[in-house]
């Protein structure tokens, strides 16, 4: 199952402090769904405030972004710019 | 308090306009003769962005005031160019790419060919100093001082524009 | 498709802007230049308290004023529950957005907008701003972060309570939030160490300056539609931040973007559009809007100021085992400082086993902070790169060579967790080595330094088209605003995609009603995203292109060949017809199915990080304490320079930008709270006889997500100057400045204070 690190602090409130989970999911949609689940709160926290970094890369906003069982999955928090 | 007619001379034309007391001659060019090439940046004198020539000479418009202009000669930005051709201040900007959001560009312009008009073969050194009274916050001035120079040589004949 | 490795003809070279001669000419239109027929003038009552209670506010006396048509205070806007949304840059929270434009119940800051009128003239509506009666009860204030932090600190927000700490606190605070990240485990890793740099460092808050004032034309008809006029770094964000906070529908906005004088983040957000937009409700009548350079300065963000504590461990051989940093951000009066963004900067480009980074976002009585160029990082840069620079020294070590050896690659996990693929920062270190620069000699009394920056750069949504006019010429669109050359980078992608001369392509900016979505302009995307999405709509209509071809010669589709700028038969077999160019492929185009052209919108992803490292010489005036800029080479890893100029020109721009953030510019306050020096005579950014040429240098390291292979560049070079700088004067005097600016008064107080030590050397 895949590993996912969510990285800063701001999730772990809702967490309970756990910063590495697994998860049954295998796309970004999916993964906000089933953390949603696990944890009230954390999935619209995820989908509103993170990206996600699937393998190195940086995807700000993609339901369908995949990632398999061996990817390096880490939620980082959402990166504005100027 | 009634406004003042004022007469002059701008961009070749001759101009008649109505202003308050207190109005500066980049509000009047903007507001009352409709020539917003010159850009208000700061109103106190500081940024260049307003720059016009009066009689010959380089100022800053925010500081002079509408009545002022009585009697004299102006030039802005909307008369660098003769008809479509650029002047080579403004080609040379272009070519070297010496300006990016091009809102202090109308005032660089004036500036330089103000420069020009005085020194036509200045020294790096002298035209960054005479240019220090035009701020510009996106090019780091690089290409800003190339065009200049490069503009100067084309003036003085020394290369093709 | 993917043109990395294709023999480029347009892409690379360097032709004039499409828009370039209206803006040598002075006929481009900016944000304050619009006019409209019984147009009236807005103007903003503003607080001249840093921090007060809002007992009551008349209006009276200036509704009566003849000539003033309408006042507003927040009372005329939608009341919003505390809400977030990512509509624009990065979370907005709208309550917040809200009461910046018009105050509610309390004066955050000096300056914060109270009320606004509309006048029939600029006089009458000064005049009208004077008749507004405000009651205040002043209040404590506070405006540096270890004032802010403090047990004892006024509280601005009573509401506010410090997230991220657990348990969650009962008493409200002005620590917004506090973020951590750590790898591996520092304690231990300093344990280990054989040499341990550390040292406290600070920021003072900067403005993005843009020569352009905040300024916009607005008009709302009686039937609920409105127009809007303004500069931004994105219309459809001012669209939705109008929409938001004054309860209008999308479709009944539109907003046209008018050139924009500069923004550098600072203009991702809305002040005037909804104040000029309520004003125009009640008056009835377009209401302009323009800020003064002193409303500039003392109510649009500026970037956060900061407190640092940064320290480093290393084995005596170099390698770097630990890195500790804590960082504390101003956010101004809301919530929102750069902390995040910070935290993951500083440390993002080396490879350090154990690390342990946290960070505070603090509230004070000041402007909210807004972006600029990379936020956050380049605050966090000025600490974490003079502490490589103590760290090389206590070594003995190069200090390229001690980044070299610690340097991120591809593979490398960061600290904040993503592992960094395609990178170029090994390259971008090597050319540095290699440079001329680096290796010319100095002469006494100067002194050279280096630093190096990180930055994401982001992708994102972005909509562009492509369409063939009758004759054959092209028209390009972005959907979004050009702040600095894109035009010309997104027209030279469509020009080289269709085989045709950049100059027969001719790219604008359509308003919010006449083009898709596109997300703003910033975070280096935009010849990224919208390069990417151009190009995609380019290849769509080479592909229809084909398909007429193929038409009129009545051969498959896959028989026909596009080069050039012309469909070919594919080989002698599809049949010997002569290439059709776009002009005759257009007269045709109703025959063929119609007009030509495209529209498409992406969400692009695998924006490539950018990496930067600066060489600045310097020589210090003992007797003034003035630093100068000798020579200065900064280098960055760009991908590929889709138009050099420009590339070179957002390098040497933001390059300048970090020398002035490093030597001058600074928000000074008086002992009342309010900024003394709200104006550029005082707020001093570097002018042209500051610097010398700025040589930069494009280290190219293809990002293989882009179809041209481009990485954002705009906001990388604004991180190295201020560390490379103070390693320089460091270099040229034997002592390190911790605090910025390195203005002359504390660097002839550096000098001052270490002369006896220095003398006795």
């Amino acid at each position: 199952m895949p590993k996912v690190l969510i990285s800063g602090s701001s999730c772990q409130r809702l967490t309970g402090g756990r910063t590495e989970l697994e998860v049954a999911a295998t796309t970004f949609r999916r993964l906000v769904l089933e953390l949603e689940q696990r944890f009230p709160g954390l999935g619209k926290q995820v989908e509103e405030g993170m990206a996600v970094a699937i393998d190195g890369e940086i995807f700000q906003d993609a339901y369908s972004a995949q990632f398999g069982a061996d990817s390096e999955v880490v939620l980082i928090p959402k990166i504005g710019g100027g | 308090m009634a406004k003042h007619h004022v007469s002059a001379v701008i961009n070749g034309e001759p101009t008649e306009f109505l202003c308050e007391t207190q109005q500066t001659m980049l509000d009047v060019l903007r507001d009352e003769i409709g020539l917003t090439g010159s850009k208000e940046g700061c109103a106190s004198g500081d940024c260049g962005a307003c720059s016009i020539i009066v009689d010959g000479r380089l100022v800053c418009s925010c500081l002079m005031l509408g009545c002022e202009a009585e009697g004299t000669t102006v030039t802005t930005i909307e008369g660098i160019a003769q008809g479509d051709h650029l002047h080579p201040v403004q080609q040379k900007f272009l070519e070297h790419a010496a300006l990016q959001c091009g809102f202090c560009t109308p005032g660089l312009i004036v500036a330089s060919k103000a420069l020009l008009d005085e020194n036509p073969n200045p020294t790096e050194e002298e035209a960054r100093y005479w240019l220090a009274g035009n701020l510009c916050r996106c090019t780091g001035y690089d290409k800003v001082i190339r065009a200049v120079m490069d503009a100067a040589a084309v003036m003085r004949g020394e290369k093709a524009a | 498709m993917n043109y990395i490795s294709s023999d480029l003809k347009v892409v690379g070279s360097r032709p004039i802007r499409p828009d370039g001669v209206e803006k040598v000419t002075g006929r481009a239109q900016f944000g304050a230049d619009m006019r409209m027929a019984g147009m009236l003038w807005g103007k903003v009552l503003r607080s001249p308290h840093a921090h007060a209670k809002i007992v009551s506010i008349d209006t009276s006396k200036a509704e009566k004023m003849p000539g003033v048509k309408a006042v507003v205070t927040s009372k005329d806007l939608p009341h919003i529950a505390n809400e977030e949304a990512f509509v624009g840059e990065g979370p907005m929270n709208f309550r917040d957005l809200s009461r910046n434009c018009l105050a509610w119940d309390k004066a955050l800051y000096e300056g914060h907008a109270i009320a606004a009128v509309a006048a029939t003239s600029q006089s009458i509506a000064d005049a009208a701003i004077e008749q507004i009666e405000v009651k205040y009860e002043v209040l404590p204030y506070c405006i540096d972060v270890e004032d802010a932090m403090a047990d004892n600190a006024p509280v601005l927000h009573e509401d506010l309570f410090t997230a991220g700490v657990e348990p969650k606190p009962t008493r409200p605070s002005n620590i917004a939030k506090v973020v951590t990240f750590k790898k591996g485990d520092a304690e231990a890793g300093f344990k280990d160490a054989d040499v341990v740099v550390e040292g406290r460092y600070t920021t003072k808050a900067v403005h993005q300056a843009y020569i352009e004032p905040h300024a916009c034309l607005c008009s709302y008809n009686a039937d609920g539609q409105v127009m809007i006029y303004s500069s931004s770094q994105g219309h459809f964000m001012v669209r939705a931040y109008c929409s938001k906070l004054l309860g209008i529908d999308l479709a009944n906005i539109r907003a046209v973007p008018m050139e924009i004088g500069g923004g550098f983040g600072g203009k991702t957000l809305v002040y005037l559009e909804p104040v000029a937009i309520a004003l125009s409700k009640k008056a009835g009548r377009p209401v302009k809007m323009q800020m003064t350079r002193d409303e500039v300065f003392r109510a649009s963000g500026p970037t956060s100021g900061a407190t640092m504590d940064v320290k480093l461990g290393a084995k005596k051989d170099g390698t770097i085992v630990a890195a500790k940093q804590v960082l504390k951000y101003q956010a101004g009066a809301f919530p929102g400082s750069p902390i995040g963004p910070g935290c993951m900067c500083g440390f993002a480009m080396y490879d350090i086993p154990n690390v342990d980074v946290v960070g505070y976002d603090v509230v004070s009585n000041r402007p909210k902070v807004a972006a600029y160029r990379a936020p956050g990082a380049p605050i966090s840069s000025w600490a974490v790169e003079c502490a490589m620079d103590d760290l090389a020294r206590k070594l003995g070590k190069d200090p390229i060579e001690l980044r070299e050896q610690n340097g991120a690659r591809n593979g490398t996990k960061t600290h904040y967790g993503p592992t960094h693929q395609n990178i170029g920062f090994l390259e971008t270190l090597k050319a540095a080595k290699n440079h001329p620069h680096w290796k010319a000699p100095l002469k006494p009394g100067q002194g050279r330094g280096i630093a190096c920056g990180f930055w994401f750069n982001i992708g994102g949504e972005s909509t562009a088209g492509c369409h063939i006019a009758e004759d054959g010429t092209v028209v390009a669109t972005s959907g979004n605003p050009d702040i600095g050359g894109s035009r010309a980078s997104i027209g030279m992608m469509v020009a080289e995609v269709l085989g045709v001369p950049a100059e027969r392509v001719r790219t604008i900016i359509p308003d919010t009603s006449s083009i898709n979505f596109s997300f703003l302009t910033g975070g280096s995307r935009v010849t990224f995203a919208t390069g990417m999405a151009a190009t995609q709509a380019a290849e769509r209509v080479v592909e229809d292109l084909k398909r007429r071809a193929a038409q009129i010669w009545e051969i498959p589709v896959e028989a026909v060949e596009w080069k050039d700028g012309k469909a070919y038969p594919a080989g002698s077999n599809a049949g010997a017809f002569e290439p059709l160019d776009l002009a005759s492929l257009a007269l045709k185009a109703g025959r063929t199915g119609g007009p030509i052209g495209s529209e498409l919108s992406v969400n692009a992803q695998g924006a490539g990080p950018g990496f930067g490292v600066h060489i600045a010489d310097v020589e210090v005036d003992h007797e003034t304490g003035a630093v100068k800029i000798l020579r200065y080479t900064a280098i960055q890893d760009v991908g590929k320079a889709i138009h050099p100029s420009y590339v070179e020109g957002q390098i040497q721009g933001g390059a300048t930008q970090g020398i002035g953030w490093a030597l001058n510019e600074e928000y000074i306050y008086d002992a009342k709270g309010k900024m003394d020096n709200s104006g550029f005579l005082d707020y001093r950014v570097p002018v042209a006889s500051d610097v010398p040429m700025i040589e930069a240098v494009m280290v190219e390291v293809p990002n293989p997500r882009h179809p041209f292979g481009a990485r954002g560049v705009g906001e990388v070079p604004i991180i190295p100057p201020m560390a490379a700088i103070g390693n320089a004067v460091c270099g040229a005097t034997g002592l390190r400045l911790y605090d910025l600016p390195m203005s002359p008064p504390k660097v002839r107080a550096a000098l001052d204070a270490a002369a006896p030590k220095l003398a006795a050397e």
